[in-house]
């Protein structure tokens, strides 16, 4: 049993954990449950030695246990798996498990073959089917997954701890995960398991832990409680459900047009004939699993590779020949990027810049900068998109992330798009944001604007969406209106019919 | 924006801190140290360093680097040197271009833009590295330096040329002038203008500047041509200076800029630090070199303890960075 007791951490200024105690059971997967800032990942760096200053104690075992690093609380026995992963591309499977624990023969050198085996070994029983010398790199990010697993399985660890597994993995991915997790589970191991998707933690988990404001606010089995009781403990609050009552799109005029796209990069075929239309003010949704040409079919609309595709993109009917996203901007087409971080924020600039990035030559003034108007810019975005931040000369960094996709929203929102391309929006976002996310991006809508929201969620996409185009291989495998859409068809069109 | 706000107040401050206290210690230790003769010396000397640094802080804010800045100056200020005494002769065409000061000094610059140009080509059309495109612009400068002096210097330029590098203005020497314009310059660009944004945006993420619409190849191109011809402006203050192109002119002076560079608290990896932190830089190295040499300490060991305060500098700066 791991038992914390009244662990407390705070920052400078900041109070992220205060009088926190909780037990995680063997043989139990215990849902670690609240909004971002609530204190989830300060907990789980405590439990795994990332932050080895703490008040309070930590039990494993019945024994009090302290940790200096990671690497004492991976040999004492406790695994984190991160949302980000931490895997070395360039180096293969076998030489990442065993990094750092490298296996050596008398002479002192590498044992290669010994740990390529038991490499050979933890695969076969995760069932990834690839070699073991396959390097990280050509491995999909489910895979990679796994690989993360199998690391923690090597180090015979007792806790493992999974944060936000499933946030970059296709729904088949996620049942083989499952899979895992139970094999885990009647082993005895104790899992902590940190999600947003609800719908998953019904499935999965035994126990759980809300956390709310750095505190625990309520214990229990999953049994026991429901779907909107989760919700309200996490929030404190009800969420009211979206009503989505619009109809005037079908009626509206034709705005972006995709006739034949193609795109064969090498021998592997991209997007094959991909031909749709958006009217403006509507949502339409985009959905496919892991690899089906969503995100690469948002990066040809914005003229990210040019000259790579063929096909005919029209914007208001006329054809666009964009050369690069700063094309893109000037015809009216804008595009918030599914990896806020790595696409998205300059980490290190302040919200005010983040935000009139864009725009900076339009709202200058003889070739200069025009603060004034900048702050007016930033001001705007701030109030309607409600973007929780002490001033505007915050770095984006120690944002949130539903903040930190508000800001990068604002940017493009500041662009004055027609055509607005959402890829996986609310993303590692809490349950609260996400709705305001949805809110807001039907409220764009009613202006006129005309939106594309892609996502690997199907309750996201249900709920925004006006149509549902459904990518299978780079193909469009199925078309479906608002009101017939359900769940199992489109799951059925997604998912590839030879495997 | 306040790009300074990067650092508390304190730390803010610290090589300014760090300088006052090397004064006050150097003018305990010689009598010598706090003149005002002494102040313009090492004003002139740094002054050139100040150019190139400038340059070479904008190339680093986009996370690239430039070593080639040491060849360029060379090159250009020995281009300048030759066009102002020979002009350019083609014998058998009968053909002869005398040069002005002026054209000189525009010929001297559009070299260095050249050059800087070049740089920025074969960074963002061919994704050579910044660190090797630099590498090889530093040999091939300085094979052509070699070329046009054919390995002998250039001397005896003339008393308006040499008034660049020995002369006063309203009281202030010409060198200084130059260095305090260029810093001017820079300070509005980085702060003032949108290119100045889309630098520190390209440092910071690249991938998102571009998502943002930003032109990064063309920024990119812009900021290694200015760090040309800050290199050429380099090259005609010290061909100047000693009334003499010299073909080895400005060996190891990257060395010496990037050096200001870091110890004014500009990151290396991009995106964060300022023109008046790299000018602080500068003055700290030339304060401790001219300090050095009155105390009459050898020059092997400045070199030893200059390279002691580059990686103090940034220790300290690491050690500001994680409390912050």
């Amino acid at each position: 049993m791991l038992v914390a007791e009244k662990i407390g951490k705070r920052f400078t200024g900041v109070i992220a954990l205060h009088d926190v105690s909780m037990q995680l059971r063997p043989g139990r997967v215990t849902a670690i449950i609240g909004e971002n800032g609530a204190g989830k990942s300060t907990l789980m760096k405590i439990l795994s030695g990332v932050y080895a200053e703490y008040e309070g104690r930590i039990l494993l075992g019945g024994r009090e246990v302290r940790f200096a690093n990671p690497k004492e609380a991976q040999e004492k026995g406790i695994s984190i798996i991160h949302q980000e992963l931490n895997l070395i591309p360039d180096l293969s499977i076998t030489e990442n498990i065993f990094l750092g624990r490298e296996l050596t023969d008398r002479w002192g050198l590498l044992n290669k073959k010994a740990m390529r085996e038991r490499t050979a070994a933890l695969l076969r029983r995760l069932k990834l089917n690839v070699p073991p010398d396959t390097l990280i790199r050509a491995l999909k990010v489910g895979q990679q997954q796994v690989v993360e697993i199998a690391k923690a399985l090597l180090l015979e660890s007792q806790v493992i701890i999974m944060d936000e597994p499933t946030s970059a993995i296709s729904e088949a991915e996620v049942e083989i995960l499952y899979d895992i997790i139970e094999q885990l589970r009647a082993e005895g191991k104790i899992i902590a398991y940190i999600s947003h998707k609800l719908d998953e933690l019904f499935r999965i988990a035994d126990d759980f832990v809300v956390l709310r404001d750095g505190r625990v606010t309520e214990t229990g089995t999953m049994k026991t409680v429901d779907h909107d009781a989760i919700v309200r403990k996490m929030v404190g609050r009800d969420i009211a459900a979206l009503e989505h009552h619009r109809t005037q799109a079908d009626a509206a005029e034709e705005l972006l047009s995709v006739t034949a796209l193609d795109w064969q990069a090498g021998n592997k075929q991209l997007l094959k004939n991909i031909t749709f239309s958006l009217r403006r003010g509507e949502v339409l949704g985009i959905f496919g699993l892991m690899g089906a040409g969503r995100t690469e079919l948002l990066e040809c609309i914005l003229g990210l590779h040019p000259g790579e595709h063929t096909g005919d993109i029209r914007l208001e009917g006329q054809r666009l020949d964009l050369r690069s996203p700063r094309d893109a901007i000037r015809a009216g087409l804008v595009l918030v990027p599914e990896d806020r971080k790595k696409d998205g924020l300059i980490p290190g600039l302040d919200v005010k810049t983040n935000i009139s990035l864009s725009i900076l030559r339009s709202i200058g003034r003889n070739g200069l900068l025009n603060s004034k108007a900048e702050v007016t810019l930033a001001e705007h975005y701030k109030n309607s998109l409600r973007i929780k931040t002490p001033n505007l000369e915050q770095q984006v960094r120690h944002l949130s992330g539903g903040n930190q996709q508000k800001v990068i929203l604002a940017r493009c929102l500041a662009t004055d798009p027609k055509v607005l391309m959402l890829d996986e929006p609310t993303r590692g976002i809490d349950v609260n944001t996400k709705n305001e996310i949805y809110k807001l991006i039907l409220e764009l809508a009613k202006s006129s604007l005309g939106i594309i929201v892609v996502s690997s969620e199907l309750p996201e996409i249900l709920t925004v969406s006006d149509r549902i185009l459904v990518l299978c291989e780079g193909k469009i495998s199925g078309v479906f209106p608002r009101a017939t859409a359900n769940e199992d068809d489109i799951l059925k069109a997604a998912i590839p019919k030879t495997i | 924006m306040d790009l300074s706000s990067y650092r508390p107040l304190l730390t803010r401050f610290q090589s300014f801190i760090a300088l006052l206290i090397l004064c006050i210690a150097l003018s305990l230790l010689s009598n010598k140290f706090l003149t005002i003769e002494n102040g313009w010396n090492v004003l002139r000397q740094i002054s050139v360093n100040v150019c190139i640094s400038v340059g070479m802080t904008l190339v680093v804010l986009t996370a690239g680097i430039d070593l080639s800045v040491g060849s360029i100056l060379a090159f250009s200020g020995a281009v300048a040197a030759g066009l102002l005494k020979n002009g350019i002769a083609w014998p058998a065409h009968d053909l002869f271009i005398g040069f002005t000061l002026l054209g000189t000094i525009v010929a001297a610059l559009v070299v260095g833009a050249a050059l800087g140009f070049f740089n920025g080509w074969m960074i963002t059309r061919f994704k050579v590295p910044p660190f090797v495109a630099t590498l090889a612009m530093l040999t091939i400068a300085r094979g052509l330096t070699m070329l046009w002096t054919r390995g002998y210097p250039i001397s005896s330029l003339g008393a308006k040329f040499d008034y660049i590098g020995t002369g006063w203005l309203l009281g202030i020497p010409v060198l200084v002038w130059i260095s305090a314009v260029t810093v001017i310059l820079a300070v509005i660009l980085v702060r003032k203008t949108p290119l100045g944004r889309y630098i520190y945006a390209i440092g910071g993420n690249e991938q998102a500047a571009r998502l943002s619409g930003i032109h990064i190849n063309r920024v990119k191109i812009i900021v290694y041509s200015i760090g040309g011809i800050l290199a050429a402006v380099g090259g005609i203050m010290v061909t100047s200076r000693l009334d003499s192109a010299q073909p080895n002119a400005g060996t190891n002076y990257e060395l010496d800029s990037i050096a200001a560079v870091v110890i004014g608290g500009t990151s290396l990896s991009g995106g964060r630090g300022t023109i008046m932190g790299t000018v602080l830089g500068a003055i700290i190295i030339g304060v401790l070199n001219n300090g050095l040499v009155l105390l009459n300490v050898s020059p092997f060991w400045q070199q030893v303890i200059k390279g002691l305060v580059i990686l103090l500098s940034v220790i300290v700066d690491k050690m500001n960075s994680k409390e912050a």
